[in-house]
């Protein structure tokens, strides 16, 4: 099944001509709109006229998520605001978040793709959804939102939390086809049990799942515990949220990425030259439609690899593997992203904090956790425990404000987290030991 | 009039009290009396010793965070009421005790009792005034 059959299946030669076509449609309108590009793109001594093949997109610079930071909030936008009618934005290392925007046509362009990949993934017009991802800044919720109605279905914007009741909800409306994050959906599992309710009894068909990286035994773990059909959706803010990528129903094997829109490429990331068709690298990512903030060559930082390898739905798009790390230091806890020097900015800024921490991330019951330690010097210090009990509170209280994440803040003696010579060792990941 | 008390943060792991008691043992210094509080994650140990700087210092040096408090030590009537009698007199005066505890030693008849006030000068004048003892430092340490 597909929703625009004749893109999802485009021929692959007629798809990399509309590549082409596309990606000099866009430079041409970036260098003339976009400041920031207009300057990298002589700099690297390219202009859309020059680009005469889609190899030539090696030739073009890259676009770090430093850039959106140094362009923020707007001037990496390539239209003017009166174009823009919605804004969405990604968590920032020092509290400043990544800002993007959306013409009227790349809300259009979005529900398509979402839609698209709703159907990918085995979901059709009658199906009720039951959407927990967050509505908000963060894209996901509504991203899921219009895709769910583009398509025709009936969408419950559920948003996260309150587990139980989702549960009710999910119980009493009959959906079918839930949307959350992969450990969100066994944590509501679990805690239905509790109650005394079976998740296969439920009327659940599909799971689409996404914001975090999961595994094929964790895929299976779901698909018997919930008694669905469960894929992985890819997409990231500045790219557009989720929809960029899917899995389909029929191979489940590595996530077709809508070409017409994007156009992938791995990477070395270290000496970033392009790596061929089954090489592990870093996914860079161009947005050859976009209006609002079109991208060039965007570092994602996640690690996959690509193939183009016909596969068995009949979509002719490339996929790439299921996201198996960063090539960065960030965090994806709860699905929120989360970078170790944001909590160490929000450490900083409290008085008499100082800068020896460890991040400890681990799955319980499904869920992740965060545990903070901080090291109590002399200068936090206090003979009575409210006073250090409130430090750990004012800690965990200014995490969740500005990251969006629940921590728990353990206090340390000195010296206990371990130094060592050059970089620090901020985190220990306990998640994919178990 | 007021008792030099030291904190010391703990982790609650085990074998980290042995390990400040033998720190302070090593460097002979005596405990007088102690108490700890604690949550599930850490503990503050406080303590009155024989000496006061040294035990500090030998436990910085061991990486400990140590700090110096005022504390009040007062002696109460061994009988029933007698601590009633004092928490009521601070009561009048708006005196928040912040914590208190016990010392081992009796002071001739009457029981010792260490605060922690909110106003630690405050506690003392108003003590005072109701012809309450409070036992000096030096009285304390070489009990």
């Amino acid at each position: 099944m597909f929703f625009n059959e004749e893109f999802e299946t485009l021929p692959r030669e007629a798809l990399e001509a509309l590549q082409l076509k596309r990606l000099k449609a866009m430079v041409a309108r970036v260098e003339k709109s976009v400041p920031f590009y207009k300057e990298a793109l002589a700099k690297a001594g390219v202009s859309s006229d020059s680009i005469k093949t889609l190899a030539d997109l090696q030739r073009l610079p890259f676009t770090y998520k430093q850039d959106m930071r140094d362009s923020y909030p707007y001037n990496l936008f390539a239209v003017p605001m009166e174009d823009i009618v919605r804004i969405h934005a990604s968590s920032g290392t020092t509290g400043k978040p990544t800002v993007v925007g959306y013409t009227r046509k790349d809300i259009e362009t979005w529900s398509e793709l979402m839609a698209r990949s709703f159907v990918a993934a085995g979901v059709h017009k009658g199906d009720i959804i039951h959407n927990s991802y967050g509505y908000g800044l963060f894209t996901g919720g509504l991203g899921a939102h219009y895709g769910a109605e583009r398509l025709g279905a009936s969408v419950i914007p559920m948003s996260g939390g309150n587990t139980k009741k989702q549960i009710m909800i999910m119980q009493d409306f009959g959906s079918t086809v839930l949307t959350c994050t992969p450990s969100y959906s066994l944590f509501m599992a679990e805690a239905a049990k509790e109650e005394g309710i079976d998740f296969r009894d439920l009327k659940l068909r599909v799971g689409i799942f996404g914001a975090e990286p999961w595994s094929e035994e964790m895929r299976r773990d779901i698909e018997t515990k919930l008694n669905l059909s469960a894929v992985d959706i890819y997409g990231l803010s500045e790219i557009m949220g989720p929809g960029v990528a899917i899995e389909c129903c029929e191979a489940k094997k590595g996530l077709h990425v809508w070409e017409d829109h994007f156009i992938p490429e791995i990477i070395n990331p270290e000496t970033c030259e392009v790596l061929p068709e089954g090489q592990m690298g870093e996914l860079v990512i161009t947005t050859i439609t976009k209006e609002g903030i079109p991208l060039i060559r965007y570092r994602t930082r996640d690690i996959t690899s690509i193939t183009y390898e016909p596969c068995v739905c009949g979509r002719t798009h490339a996929r790439i593997a299921r996201m198996s790390g960063r090539s960065d230091d960030m965090l994806i806890i709860r699905g929120v992203n989360v970078f170790p020097s944001q909590i160490e900015a929000i450490l900083m800024g409290v008085e008499g904090v100082e800068p020896h921490y460890v991040l400890i991330v681990e799955r319980k019951d499904n869920l992740d956790t965060l545990e903070v330690q901080v090291e109590v010097g002399e200068n936090i210090f206090s003979d009575e425990i409210k006073h250090l009990q409130a430090l750990s509170v004012k800690i965990e209280k200014q995490i969740k404000e500005m990251l969006g994440v629940t921590c728990r803040v353990r206090l340390v003696e000195p010296k206990s987290i371990t130094r060592s010579e050059g970089k620090a060792k901020r985190v220990i990941d306990n998640r994919n030991k178990a | 009039m007021h008792v030099e008390q030291i904190s010391i943060f703990i982790e609650n792991k085990f074998g980290r009290l042995a390990e400040v008691t033998r720190i302070l043992g090593d460097a002979g210094v005596n405990i007088r009396t102690l108490s700890l509080a604690d949550t599930s994650d850490f503990g503050i140990l406080r303590l009155i010793v024989n000496d006061t700087e040294k035990a500090r210092n030998v436990l910085k040096e061991r990486g400990f965070t140590v700090s110096k408090t005022e504390v009040v030590a007062v002696e109460i009537p061994d009988r029933p009421g007698g601590l009633a009698d004092i928490l009521q007199v601070l009561d009048a005066d708006g005196i928040n005790v912040e914590y208190m505890y016990a010392f081992v030693e009796r002071c001739g008849e009457n029981a010792v009792m260490i605060f922690r006030f909110d106003e630690t000068q405050k506690a003392i004048t108003t003590l005072t005034g109701k012809s309450f003892n409070v036992l000096p430092g030096e009285r304390l340490y070489s009990m």
